[in-house]
């Protein structure tokens, strides 16, 4: 018989006789839990991009400042993609004599591709999604236009050489984007009526789009394509990657948790290998001692073990991504009424990944102890003590700490995040490990009376190294289980509370100084509540120190857009609410000529701290300093500035006022007693928007929670390896007590002695790392500032003291009833 | 002498290989080739069958058909229908019996047979030692046995005494 048919054979009689279940429950376990993840991950990933592809209409949209030639079109088509054009400029709208300057979009058949349009038949109506664009001559208009040019729908407005007529009210378009308080409203037409506009001549500036939509391998091969033939020429291309900001960060904060929570899973599996094995192993030191007396010899044992142990890899492998698979797709179900359409089908990558992951977890933490088998004397079958010495523990934590280095990138898609979590494990590990030490020597130092609690926590400390390995197995389990809870409990509910239920979702813009108080009481009478009202001042940037700023001075398209036209500044005593400082000082009551800059578009420009800037409103420059940078929380909602100054120095130029209040979808008629009363106040809605990222939110916190589910499973089955580790030991150590005389009260009260201690110190240190994760987590995943939570240091303890209690007790009970020799007479 | 460990000092020579010279795996080959053991406490798998338990050595040297032989060896001990048993499902006469099953069928030129009698009751003892001589006059095998018992020392043909750990006398 060959070599690997023997292991084969080997491993189905260890199988059969129960040696192997807790080992292949580990590997199925692990790899079950990592395929899920992963299959699922890559499937929430998926469709997370295809919504995302609605913000951009399209799965990729070309730009360019001339039409898009048609042979890219031709080439889209050839390979299958959906297309549709559109064309875009800003204009002059005219209604009899009054004039508003409109961001006009000429679109054709098939616009979205992707998402869909909203509109209502009346200001403030119900929506509804239309079922194409606006037909020929007709033209639909956003609210904002509307009310500032003071027109109802079926009237006809001017726009260059044509009149259309506007037949419905556009309250939502999926790639709307972009700054939303600096540009013009909208106004949508068909393309079909573009010609007779005469708008578009030679130098005007117009923006071109071609969007494309189709198979993720066709859009893939165009983009592809497309960088070879026209990269980096004026024809510009943009995937969902690079679509909105707010959007990004929830997806990035979703990928990095679920790799983080895969990468704990691995860790975890990868400890209940590790243990399991141990113990296998230590029952197998008389199995080689045999085959070793019988003539086999050091590399036959070695290789037999190897073989089985690789055989086991691969069918738990498969086992498990099969499982993972099943596993998935009951998942999917669970998600189908938060996702619009089907769920895409899962790539093949997860699978590939699963094999990998049982093979790599089995390499990296069971074959260190496995090498301990070769070193068999074969005298143990006299001598039952020749016991050979542990595999060194570093050669150990070396190959565990490579294994899970190699299964980090994978599981995270990051390398810097996954290196990040790596050390934080790592350190968590260490942590753990030397607190458990310190705890247990504290043990040895106890002194108690009573026979039973001093054998008992004797025990405890006796077993060092092992109650070590227990401690940190147990702990990590229960650090699992209370993250879980963690995050259930603070740490979603406060990412929800950035955005509660009663965010603002309309602005009110263009308000005039005297007309603050009486449209703040208006409001108020009807019972809504106004957040401040802020002096919005619109100026250009025209200076920074003594250099002239202006477009051609920027690569980036939105340096060159934010140098380009004018932009809204503010001025204030106290910083705003969502703001954080990152540089400089906020100035003190009486500081003039400072500007406050929001980091990043401090960077988009190349604004430094200390830079003099100068802009130029309503005709004059105003020069001041920038004295500090700030971090805004733009996803907040709130009324924001990119560059605030003092009170003083901006308080003599010409300002309107910008506030915003919450109001429930019912209540929109009062929208209209607003526009009616206050004819200059213009209306922005942006619950649309809202909604859209607050359903992204609750998508995400559903994946979050499923997701620790598994980490969960591996948690429990760390706890149940640690407890088996001791169980042979404890068991031999219970007959012997009981045949010297101990009654089974004092054998159970010294086993719950021993239990209750490890769970005790299990306990404490999961709060502890439980605690540290969220932080973390906190800290750099979601941005918030955490309070700690004194509920899980009580009930942390608590849990690990009754899991362990409980599951240990049972798990030796039978040495209660079960005659000592019986256990005695068949050894360890 | 049976190759299981070294000596600290002198030499020992074992159908003419001299064991202290050989290595860990020189000495295991040995041990295949040429000797059989039968322990005191049988020394069986717990996790194999007694067929399995019988199969080990020879599958352990690639032999590609154990079975046959296996169960032929058990079948001689008296232990056809024990065949799917495991261990803890047998008698300690017929552990034994397995462990000397286990022991023979490998062909070796000598046994060594540790107080094989060591943990059984007379009966089972007296039926363990007729198998033993029986086997080792039909297979012509060199039958060392360590035992307390007189008896059965007296039916050996070359008896050595040991005594504090020195040889005292050889007849």
């Amino acid at each position: 018989m060959t070599r690997p048919g023997f292991a084969l054979r080997l491993l189905l009689r260890d199988w059969h006789s129960g040696e192997l279940r807790l080992i292949v429950l580990s590997l199925i376990v692990a790899v079950a839990s990592l395929t899920t993840v992963g299959f699922f991950t890559d499937r929430i990933e998926q469709t997370i991009e295809i919504q995302a592809t609605e913000l951009l209409a399209a799965d990729l949209v070309l730009s360019a400042t001339a039409p898009v030639p048609a042979s890219i079109g031709e080439q889209a088509r050839r390979m299958r993609l959906q297309t549709t054009s559109v064309t875009a400029f800003r204009s002059v709208v005219v209604k009899e004599d009054r004039f508003q300057m409109a961001e006009v979009k000429a679109v054709a058949a098939g616009y979205p591709l992707r998402g869909e349009l909203r509109v209502a038949d009346r200001l403030f109506g119900e929506e509804y999604t239309p079922a194409g664009i606006p037909a020929p001559g007709e033209a639909w208009a956003d609210s904002r236009l509307l009310q500032q040019l003071g027109v109802e729908l079926n009237e006809q407005i001017e726009l260059g050489a044509t009149h259309l007529t506007l037949s419905r009210v556009l309250t939502f378009e999926p790639d709307r984007g972009g700054d939303i308080f600096n540009i013009a409203p909208r106004l949508m037409i068909n393309r079909a009526d573009v010609a007779a506009t005469g708008l578009i001549l030679p130098g005007s500036r117009v923006s071109y789009y071609l969007l494309l939509g189709g198979e993720a391998e066709s859009v893939a091969a165009f983009r592809q394509w497309f960088e070879a033939q026209h990269g980096g020429g004026t024809v510009k291309i943009r995937g969902i990657r690079d679509a909105r900001p707010e959007l990004k960060t929830a997806l990035e904060r979703a990928s990095q948790f679920l790799g983080l929570a895969a990468l704990v899973s691995v860790a975890l599996a990868g400890m209940a290998v590790a243990m399991s094995t141990q113990r296998y192993v230590r029952r197998h030191l008389d199995y080689c001692a045999i085959m070793r007396c019988i003539g086999a010899t050091q590399g036959t044992v070695l290789s037999i073990y190897l073989l089985q142990c690789l055989l086991l890899a691969l069918l738990c492998s498969v086992l498990g991504t099969g499982l993972g698979f099943l596993g998935q797709a009951g998942l999917a179900s669970l998600m189908s009424g938060l996702v619009q359409g089907e769920l895409p089908a899962p790539s093949a990558w997860p699978a590939v990944s699963g094999l990998l992951t049982g093979l790599i977890t089995v390499c990296g933490f069971a074959m260190p102890q496995l090498l301990r088998l070769r070193a068999v004397s074969p005298m143990r079958v006299l001598r039952r003590d020749l016991t050979p010495l542990p595999v060194s523990s570093r050669l150990v934590y070396v190959l565990a700490i490579l294994a899970l280095a190699l299964l980090l990138p994978w599981q995270s898609g990051d390398v810097s995040l996954s290196l990040y979590s790596f050390a934080g494990l790592l350190a968590t590990g260490v942590a753990l490990a030397l607190a458990a030490r310190g705890a247990i020597y504290l043990i040895r130092r106890l002194r108690l009376s009573g026979v039973v609690l001093r054998y008992g926590l004797a025990n405890v400390s006796r077993r060092g190294g092992q109650s070590i390995a227990q401690v940190l197995g147990i702990g990590l389990g229960l650090t699992a289980m209370l993250l879980l809870f963690l995050i259930r409990t603070d740490l979603l509910e406060n990412w929800r509370e950035r955005l509660p239920a009663g965010t603002p979702n309309y602005f009110l813009i263009n308000v005039q100084p005297d007309e603050v108080r009486q449209l703040g009481d208006f409001i108020f009478e009807r019972g809504r509540l106004l957040t401040e009202f802020y002096p919005m001042i619109r100026g250009r940037l025209v200076r920074i120190n003594d250099r002239p700023v202006s477009p051609e001075d920027y690569a980036d398209d939105r340096a060159r857009r934010l140098v380009a036209r004018e932009f809204n500044l503010s001025f204030a005593e106290q910083m705003q609410g969502h703001n954080r400082l990152v540089a400089g000082h906020w100035w003190a009551s009486g500081e003039t000529g400072v500007f406050s800059v929001e980091e990043g578009i401090a960077q988009t420009l190349g604004i430094r701290m200390g830079d003099h800037l100068t802009y130029l409103v309503a005709g004059r420059e105003v020069s001041a300093v920038a004295s500090n940078l700030r971090w805004v929380e733009w996803d907040s909602f709130n009324v924001n500035f990119f560059v605030v100054s003092d009170p003083a120095t901006l308080a003599s130029y010409p300002a309107t006022y910008i506030t915003s209040f919450y109001l429930p979808p019912a209540e929109r008629l009062l929208l209209s007693d607003i526009v009616r009363e206050f004819p200059s106040v213009t209306v922005f809605d942006v619950d649309a928007i809202l909604t859209q990222v607050r359903q992204l939110m609750n998508q995400v916190i559903r994946t979050i929670e499923y997701v620790s589910g598994f980490t969960l499973l591996a948690g429990l089955i760390v706890l149940f390896a640690a407890l088996q580790t001791t169980h042979d030991e404890r068991l031999q150590e219970s007959a012997l007590l009981s045949s010297l005389g101990a009654s089974r009260r004092q054998i159970l009260g010294a086993l719950l002695a021993e239990f209750l201690c490890l769970g005790l110190i299990a306990g404490l240190l999961a709060a502890f790392g439980a605690t540290l994760v969220e932080w973390l987590l906190a800290h750099y995943v979601f941005n918030l500032t955490m309070s700690l939570n004194p509920v899980i240091w009580f009930f942390g303890p608590l849990l690990s003291m009754v899991l362990i209690g409980v599951g240990g007790v049972l798990g030796t009970r039978h040495v209660l009833s079960a005659p000592p020799m019986r256990v005695l007479r068949q050894g360890t | 002498m049976a190759g299981l460990d070294v000596p600290s000092a002198g030499r020992v020579v074992l159908d003419g290989a001299e064991l202290n010279t050989l290595d860990e795996d020189g000495r295991a080959r040995i041990r295949y080739q040429r000797v059989g053991f039968v322990f005191q406490s049988f020394q069986l798998l717990p996790g194999l069958t007694a067929l399995e338990n019988v199969m080990l050595p020879l599958e352990l040297n690639g032999m590609a058909e154990p079975q046959a032989l296996a169960s032929d060896w058990l079948q001689r001990v008296g232990l056809v229908d024990r065949m799917q048993h495991y261990p803890n499902q047998l008698s300690g006469g017929e552990q034994q019996r397995v462990a000397i099953a286990r022991a023979f069928v490998t062909d070796p030129l000598i046994l060594f047979a540790d107080e094989p009698t060591g943990n059984l009751d007379q009966t089972t003892a007296a039926q363990i030692i007729e198998l033993l001589f029986r086997l080792n006059e039909e297979k012509g095998t060199t039958l060392v046995i360590v035992t307390h018992d007189e008896h059965i020392a007296s039916r050996c043909q070359r008896q050595l005494t040991l005594a504090g750990g020195r040889l005292e006398d050889g007849a």
